[in-house]
């Protein structure tokens, strides 16, 4: 009997292995997940005189879309947004990351403004206390200020489709 | 070693050892505190490396971060608990100890601990006699001991 | 067309390999001598096309032959002739084809060294190796081509990583796939002894001299690669604990167990199913390292191949191949005989310890490296687990390795004394730390239990290894006539417990004692680090093949003697890196260090200054253990052919009559 450990020992590895291969082990996934959103106060990136604070977006289901001009995969993902913000389904609003506002301004008018407003990060602080770590991400928000989920990476139709709108639908019948 | 050249080959063109900003602190025990801290901390970026030697944009910024908290005098605790606060325990090279991680920290004991009893068992059941050993006269057992205690001295 | 060639060659060395894993096999187990005599001829073919489709690859890289994709991405016409051959190995898919080549080049050379082996058991060596090579050649031609062509053709490459024109990485890789896959033959002899039941000693003695030969290049290959790490990567480190660097470190710690196994199946006849086992285990492990670094769960190791198909490729491998040879050990291994006896302290015990401590290092590497894989299989978060766990967990269980590993040669097989032996090491033991804790406190003042602690195990190892050799030599009538009688092996093992204290006072030193500043300097400027005075006299600027360079000076001084070091930034042109190219004066006792950091305003640098007191005898430990695995390899007894060596009495005919 001691002599097929070491087999039984393989085969559990063997599924650990080919179910490491279905995993993505650059994905980090973040703590902030139903906890409140971190609060900010930044100018917008349209006009420098108004401030964009997570107080004016409570009350209401929205995305929290991160993004750059020097990124290159949001530009995959801006029509995915462009398209979606024009079905008015919930807010968009756009989180401008370590970006000058000539070139913010400059991407929005060449690619489409999918968002109510940006938020002009220029030090990427604010990117810091979301948690921040590859441009783009989009943070899922409810009603009451809790994250309930965060898509890294370029948003797909299919991600939105399949995961981010059903939670939208069951956040706002939820209200 | 390589991880220089996986960061290279499949993420991003970062230089080796270009994380060099010069920091000025006004303690030496609080600049050693800082190095002895970014070197925990895993890079997200470019993750596999230290905070400490990562030239991603993050972790300069990060960096700051640290050298703020450190220099304003509050403990590593604190730098740590505003890392994982909002990157979770994924940035920690050293991982807590907790529940998820029990097996981690004892594993090796544990192990060690199995190869133990393995050994003495072993050792026990090896050491009965096996009854197929020629007899030896006893002045060839005599001649035996002479020989060993030449060699053990 | 050469490309072409090399691509007809690799499937040639596949229906070989398919000859030489099917027929010997079948022969052996059937008894049919003609099917087992295509073991050689095939094995040798095999190899020549092999080096055949090697050669081709080679020669795609010296013409700069754009059109072969591989070609393209990992070479560029600027790149010096000497990195493109070395580019070949650069990537993936000509590592993988090194692989296969150094598998048939054991191959080659177990059909040349093989006269002593019996028929059937030649045949089942080969046969299993052969299987091992289908896999790897399946898995190149279906997922990693180096051959394929690119149309159109780009104008010129890619050029080949930065961090790879560099001497110690165009010779690690080669070496330590010497190790990784020498540790086949082991594994080979290993299913060939289960298959046919004559696991004895004389099985033992046949598969020593390669595991030593494996364990040697796995030892130069991982040496080279922290060697490499330190002077390249710019940090002044030399093991970083990277999964990549474990998928290394974990069949060496096997290997190393199993060559001391060996010893006591070959001498003793016992540990039978614990040293097949072990062999087993260490090429596993090499397999397993493959698989880590190029199926991408490992984050550290994402980026060598990413492609998904490759990795459940290998998994199915790695499943076929050591799962296989778990089951022939499970069916096989309870059938095995194993009278020895010993008593409880005898050498049998005390190199059984030593196996469960290598052992359970290894396995502990290997859950450090998995664990955060398998928090996520479960779902339970992800972590990370780096050089603070390894280092918490790995001291205290290597502390009594090197405790144990100096006096292990003084215990006498089956019996053994400890009175005795504590005994004669009654003055040695308290003197080797007495002197460890003086020579910490007086030489640099320190007080640090740890710097102590290590110190003293080394020279107590050092001491302890010196002191069984003489004990050796005592036992002849005059000590000249003692050197002359004892076998190189003895001599072999010496060296290499040396080795490891040699390694340990490096590792302990370099990592108290260590200096470092990180600083601003400008031209004129001087900073004092553990007594240099490190002068900034300039830059400028150079032109290399491929790169341009900002090369500054430094003018270092102490005690009126003064040395000059050039770091270099590099830009290399087609990939559009930065390098650091670090300076450094090796000594014997302290290595300086500088390395550029970023250009700053008015000609100023961000410059680290590195002070590294000791931290050549690291490498220089691992040299001295590779001289001891050549000192033992070079032992007459393994070129002697069967009948000619010393009989093992008893033990091996028990066996084989089971």
């Amino acid at each position: 009997m001691r002599f097929a450990i070491p087999l039984a020992v393989f085969v559990l590895l063997v599924i650990l292995l080919g179910v490491g291969l279905t995993l993505d082990p650059r994905e980090v996934p973040s703590p902030l997940i139903g906890k409140p959103a971190p609060a900010f106060s930044l100018p917008e990136v349209a006009a420098a005189d108004r401030t964009l604070s997570l107080d004016r977006l409570k009350g209401q289901v929205f995305l929290l879309n991160v993004w750059a001009s020097w990124c290159v995969s949001c530009r995959q993902e801006h029509p995915v947004l462009v398209d979606f913000a024009k079905r008015g389904i919930v807010p968009i609003y756009g989180l401008n990351y370590k970006d000058t506002r000539d070139d913010a301004l400059a991407w929005l008018k060449r690619f489409g403004d999918p968002y109510r407003a940006s938020a002009f990060d220029e030090d990427g602080k604010m990117g810091i206390d979301w948690g921040v770590y590859g441009v783009p991400e989009t943070f899922l928000v409810d009603q009451h200020g809790v994250i309930r989920y965060k898509h890294t990476g370029p948003v797909t139709p299919e991600d939105l489709e399949n995961k981010i709108l059903p939670l939208i639908r069951e956040l706002q019948g939820a209200a | 070693m390589k991880r220089l050249i996986l960061c290279l080959w499949g993420l991003l063109a970062v230089p080796a050892a270009d994380a060099m900003e010069v920091r000025q602190f006004d303690d030496p025990a609080k600049q050693e505190r800082y190095e002895t801290l970014i070197k925990d901390v895993r890079c997200l970026v470019c993750q596999n490396q230290s905070l400490a030697e990562s030239d991603a944009e993050l972790a300069k910024d990060l960096r700051t971060e640290v050298y703020n908290i450190i220099q304003s005098g509050k403990s590593s605790e604190e730098a740590v608990q505003f890392l994982t606060d909002r990157y979770g325990d994924f940035v920690l090279y050293r991982p807590p100890f907790k529940s998820i991680t029990l097996l981690l920290w004892l594993g090796p004991f544990l192990l060690l601990a199995g190869g133990a009893v393995f050994l003495w068992k072993q050792a026990r059941r090896r050491a009965e006699p096996s009854g197929k050993e020629e007899a030896l006269s006893a002045d060839e057992r005599r001649r035996l001991q002479q020989l060993k205690d030449r060699f053990q001295g | 067309m050469i490309a072409e060639f090399g691509h007809i060659a690799l499937v040639m060395a596949l229906l070989m390999a398919l000859l030489q894993g099917t027929f010997p096999l079948m022969g052996a187990s059937q008894g049919v001598s003609i099917w087992m005599s295509v073991a050689k001829p095939a094995g040798r073919a095999q190899f020549l096309f092999l080096l055949a489709s090697f050669g081709a690859l080679t020669a795609c890289f010296v013409n700069n032959d754009f059109s072969v994709e591989y070609v393209a991405r990992n070479s560029n016409s600027a790149l010096p002739l000497y990195y493109r051959i070395a580019a070949v190995w650069g990537s993936h898919e000509g590592s993988m084809l090194l692989w296969a080549t150094i598998l048939g080049l054991w191959t080659a050379a177990v059909t040349v060294f093989s006269r002593s082996l019996s028929e059937d058991f030649l045949a089942r060596v080969l046969g299993v190796m052969g299987l091992v090579s289908v896999g790897i050649l399946l898995f190149i031609l279906y997922t990693s081509n180096p051959f394929e062509r690119l149309a159109p053709a780009p104008p010129d490459g890619n050029d080949l990583n930065p961090l790879l024109q560099d001497f110690g990485m165009t010779v690690h890789p080669p070496m330590l796939y010497m190790g990784y896959v020498g540790l086949s033959v082991a594994f080979a002899f290993a299913i060939a002894a289960l298959l046919g039941g004559s696991l004895d000693s004389a099985w033992a003695r046949w598969s020593r001299p390669w595991t030593l030969v494996a364990w040697t290049f796995l030892t130069g290959g991982i040496t080279l690669g922290s060697w490499w790490a330190y002077y390249e990567l710019g940090w002044g480190g030399w093991w970083f604990w990277d999964p990549v660097e474990n998928a290394s470190f974990m069949p060496w710690l096997v290997a190393t167990a199993l060559i001391h196994s060996l010893a006591v199946t070959e001498k003793r006849g016992a540990f039978k199913t614990w040293t097949v086992l072990l062999a087993i285990f260490a090429f596993s492990l090499s397999l397993l390292g493959t698989f880590l670094v190029r199926s991408g769960v490992l984050t550290s190791v994402h980026a060598f191949a990413s492609d998904p198909t490759r990795g459940l490729f290998i998994l199915i491998l790695l499943a076929i191949v050591v799962g296989g040879s778990l089951l022939v050990y499970t069916l096989k291994a309870p059938g095995v005989r194993d009278v020895a006896r010993y008593s409880l302290v005898s050498k049998e015990n005390l190199l059984l310890l030593n196996n469960i401590l290598l052992v359970t290092a290894s396995a502990s590497i290997l859950l450090g490296t998995l664990y955060p894989l398998i928090l996520d299989a479960l779902k339970l978060g992800k972590i990370s687990v780096g050089p603070p766990y390894f280092g918490a967990v790995f001291a205290p269980l290597m502390a009594p390795i090197f405790l144990l590993a100096g006096i292990g040669p003084m215990f006498a097989w089956r019996e053994s004394s400890i009175g005795r032996i504590l005994h004669r090491v009654r003055y040695l033991f308290p003197a080797s730390f007495a002197a460890g804790v003086a020579l910490a406190a007086l030489a640099w003042n320190e007080a640090d239990f740890k710097m102590m602690a290590g110190l003293g195990c080394a020279f107590w190892l050092a001491a302890s290894a010196l002191l069984s050799l003489w004990t050796r030599l005592r036992l002849r009538e005059g000590w000249l006539e003692g050197l002359r009688a004892q076998s190189p092996s003895v001599y072999g093992m010496t060296a290499a417990h040396l080795g490891a204290a040699v390694f340990l006072v490096g590792a302990v030193l370099s990592d108290r004692l260590s200096q470092e500043k990180l600083v601003r300097m400008a031209p004129g400027d001087s900073v004092t680090l553990s007594g240099y005075s490190f002068h900034f006299l300039g830059t400028e600027t150079l032109q290399g093949p491929n790169f341009s360079a900002q090369q500054a000076t430094f003018r270092v001084e102490r005690d009126g003697k003064s040395l000059e070091l050039k770091p270099q930034k590099r830009n290399y042109k087609v990939q559009r890196n930065m390098m650091t190219e670090a300076a450094i004066d090796p000594g014997l006792t302290r290595d300086l260090y500088v390395a550029l950091g970023e250009p700053l305003d008015k000609n100023a640098w961000s410059v680290r200054l590195y002070v590294k007191p000791f931290i050549r005898w690291i490498w220089a430990g691992g040299l001295f253990m590779i001289a001891g695995g050549l000192l033992s390899v070079s032992d007459r007894r393994y070129r002697l052919p069967l009948r000619e060596a010393r009989a093992v009495p008893g033990q091996a005919a028990a066996a084989r009559a089971s």
